[in-house]
């Protein structure tokens, strides 16, 4: 039988979720052995090629970019799991919230003061993807089958959370690996 | 700071002996005063009770009749519950902002008016109504608003508004009022005739520990909703251990569609300070506090009155009745707009100086309540129930109502019915019957016990009012077919979202929870996961509220969810291909789009 395949992405996160993911050290073999990585900033595939069993989220939804790679791994993914604290809430990039866009892109832009830009223009690029209004988690883009709590989560947390998924044993996560105090 | 000010608060402090417990009376009339609370205001209070600045903001701030910027002389509060909504606010909303020339939170700038909106004021049987300062206006339109606004602004004193009286003690020169009682059906427990101090005199017969057998062996529960049984409350609150105890007087009646302590205050006054001296006698208190409602202020005088009236007949004040050593007074504290202090401990708060903030339970109120006193804080209408108890007898009254319900239940109805009023009606009565007595047989859905109660629909009709099957404190409103049980739900949501006192998580963020996801579904893009989700966290915040306010918040959808089903499913469709059907890119990218003056790439 053919591996299951795995997906990842990073989307408004800092990659520390992934970190978490490359922390499960030599076992990182033995996932190997479990799983094909498809789509993942790990092997740098960066179109799937097939459909995927499990897609880790790392991040919310800032920009629209953000939203069209999180609806293409709903499309080829079976099950999405938000992991860590921004996928599930917005985490640190959704401090901006509470701020209108225009107030923040204004304050980054143009009167900061720390900021040197004489033609007084925020950048407008069309490589640059345009921010959404405020950051979404990703449940409120699409649906998200299971959350991995933790900023990031630990990575005995994703090892288990995987391992259980991938063998269809129920998940029991020891109170260590959940609890954030 | 000016030596006026300084003056003014000094004086208003000093007549409430400089006491912090006595908080509410003091910003009231400090509001009064001065049209507001400023800051430099709650300086001189907090020096004057020798409490803290922080202290006497947290009262101005959490109540919605206080304010720290000044308001207009006039404040006019429109009712914007659920009747009056069905009833015709929007039109009378609208011109009252067409009339003033302003928007509601705004002030006109002459500073006559301030346009506010409020939730009821327990006037659903003659909505839409507004309050004008403590004046009551009801029965409005858009002709009304006109005219009363043309009126006021060549004599800005409310009180001259009323050109015809209400009904009984409405007209009573220190009442002066429009409001009509609309009592339409009178039973024996409450509305029947009763001799001052005749409930009183039997009692004084008795030890305390016969009244309270007495009131227990009539099987009296509470009238204001939960339904706990009044003598084991009496007796818990005389066997606390305390020097001091209270009787506090539930008369914050606040949940919508419930106005019938509003009648009882007009109509049954002395019937009701009757039950409070026989409460006092039976548990031990030389004070009873009456906690009257700000919407209710138009009462004050006349309930004051007859406070006076049966001091000089001995029926308060010392040795009632010769009776040595029983001793019982009776004040009214006024509250100042918020739902919440009908729940009792915040009540007790509130009595106390302090903000409406829900105590924790236990201690009981009964062992440590007011001023950390044993206090007993009973309904207006179980007072008014247990005096005709003490009048009438245990066994009289036991034998009116059903097996588990003794007694009757005053019931307010209001909505899509063709004799909205007060009824009295023996517990055990159908709803199917009771609906026929109000002349709304083609009720659709009936809420039952207000926004905190349940919605019934017609396969529940036959259901009968008493404790054991629908309870309620007794707001009935009725809805035809043609209502959208989801817009009520989500109407009863936003009065519970402006409600809550925010302490706790479950009621603070359940609400605007349930808030989104109805919007959700009333933008027609619910799917069908969303009643689980609903369900489920209308049961968390029942389990996990610190209150009764937040644990029945959730009741509005859940029992709408339970009995109108079908209304839900219908604009419900499972979403495609795993997408959230709420989220709109090309919304949620149209700021940035004009930010950067290009299309975005992505949304269609």
């Amino acid at each position: 039988m053919a591996k299951p395949k795995v997906a990842t992405a990073s989307l408004a996160g800092c990659f520390g979720c992934h970190m978490s993911v490359l922390d499960i050290d030599d076992r990182i073999l033995k996932l190997v052995e479990l799983v094909e990585f498809n789509k993942s900033p790990i092997n740098d595939i960066k179109k799937f090629t097939d459909r995927c069993a499990v897609g880790l989220i790392e991040g919310g939804c800032c920009n629209e970019e953000n939203v069209r790679v999180l609806q293409d791994f709903r499309k080829n993914c079976d099950v999405l799991i938000s992991v860590g604290e921004c996928a599930i809430m917005g985490g640190i990039p959704a401090m901006r919230n509470t701020i209108p866009l225009k107030e923040c892109l204004d304050e980054a832009y143009l009167n900061g003061p720390t900021v040197y830009n004489p033609a007084k223009k925020i950048p407008a690029d069309k490589e640059i993807p345009l921010l959404l209004n405020r950051v979404y988690a990703c449940h409120e883009v699409v649906k998200m089958d299971y959350h991995l709590p933790g900023c990031p989560p630990p990575a005995d947390t994703i090892w288990e959370a995987l391992v259980a998924l991938l063998t269809g044993k129920p998940l029991k996560l020891s109170y260590e690996l959940i609890k954030y105090d | 700071m000016s030596a006026k000010l300084q003056a003014d608060i000094k004086e208003i402090c000093s007549r409430h002996g400089n006491d912090a417990t006595r908080m509410m009376d003091i910003v009231r009339e400090a509001q009064l005063k001065l049209g507001c609370v400023p800051g430099e205001a709650m300086e001189l209070i907090a020096a004057a009770t020798g409490t803290k600045r922080v202290e006497v903001e947290s009262v101005v701030t959490f109540y919605a009749f206080l304010s720290k910027k000044p308001k207009g002389r006039m404040v006019v509060r429109v009712c914007n519950d659920i009747v009056d909504r069905l009833q015709g606010f929007d039109e009378v909303a609208a011109a009252f902002k067409k009339e003033l020339g302003v928007g509601f939170g705004e002030t006109t700038a002459d500073g006559l008016f301030s346009l506010e909106q409020t939730p009821c004021i327990g006037m659903c049987d003659q909505a839409p109504a507004a309050l004008i300062n403590d004046e009551v206006v009801t029965s409005l339109s858009p002709d009304a608003v006109k005219k009363l606004v043309a009126d006021l602004k060549k004599n800005p004193d409310p009180k001259t508004l009323a050109h015809r009286y209400g009904d009984g003690a409405n007209a009573s020169e220190l009442v002066h009022s429009m409001v009509n009682n609309n009592i339409r059906q009178k039973g024996e427990v409450i509305f029947a005739e009763m001799a001052p101090g005749a409930a009183l005199k039997k009692a004084v017969a008795m030890t305390p520990a016969e009244v309270i057998r007495e009131v227990k062996t009539a099987r009296l529960r509470g009238r204001g909703g939960a339904g706990f049984p009044t003598g084991m409350k009496w007796e818990f609150t005389r066997k606390a251990a305390g020097e001091k105890r209270y009787v506090l007087c539930n008369a914050d009646e606040g949940e919508p569609g419930t106005f019938k302590d509003r009648v009882l205050l007009t109509e049954c006054p002395d019937l009701l300070l009757e039950g409070m001296a026989v409460a006092g006698y039976a548990i031990g208190a030389q004070l009873g506090i009456i906690y009257l409602r700000a919407e209710y202020a138009y009462l004050r005088r006349y309930l004051e009155s007859v406070i006076e009236k049966r001091k000089a007949a001995n029926l308060l004040g010392k040795s009632i009745l010769g009776k040595a050593g029983f001793d019982f007074d009776v004040r009214i504290q006024m509250g100042a707009g918020a739902y919440v202090c009908g729940e009792e401990t915040a009540l007790i708060s509130s009595c106390e100086g302090l903000r409406g903030d829900p105590k924790n339970r236990p201690p009981f109120p009964a062992e440590k309540g007011f001023m950390a006193a044993p206090t007993s804080v009973n309904n207006v209408e179980t007072l008014c129930a247990a005096a005709r108890v003490m009048e009438r007898g245990a066994g009289w009254f036991a034998g009116i109502g059903s097996q588990g319900s003794p007694g009757t239940k005053l019931l307010s109805v209001s909505g899509d019915c063709k004799r909205p009023g007060v009824y009295e009606v023996p517990f055990g009565t159908t709803m199917a019957d009771f609906l026929k007595l109000c002349g709304a047989e083609d009720a659709a859905a009936v809420q039952v016990g207000g926004p905190s109660g349940q919605m019934i629909g017609s396969a529940d009709f036959g259901r009968k009012v008493c404790y054991d099957d629908l309870a309620t404190g007794g707001s009935v409103i009725v809805f035809n077919p043609k209502r959208d049980v989801i817009e009520v739900a989500r109407a009863f949501n936003e009065f519970f979202c402006e409600e809550s006192c925010g302490y706790c998580t479950p009621c603070r963020s359940g609400n605007q929870l349930l808030r989104e996801r109805l919007e959700k579904i009333a933008a027609g893009k619910g799917e069908p996961s969303d009643l689980d989700y609903l369900t489920g966290l209308c049961r968390t915040m029942k389990v996990a509220s610190r209150c009764g306010l937040g644990q029945t918040a959730g009741n509005p959808v859940a029992s709408t969810i339970k009995n109108f089903r079908a209304a839900y499913e219908k604009k419900l469709k499972p979403a495609a291909d795993g997408l959230q059907p709420a989220f709109d890119l090309a919304a949620a990218v149209s700021t940035a789009s004009e930010i950067a003056g290009r299309p975005s790439v992505h949304a269609d």
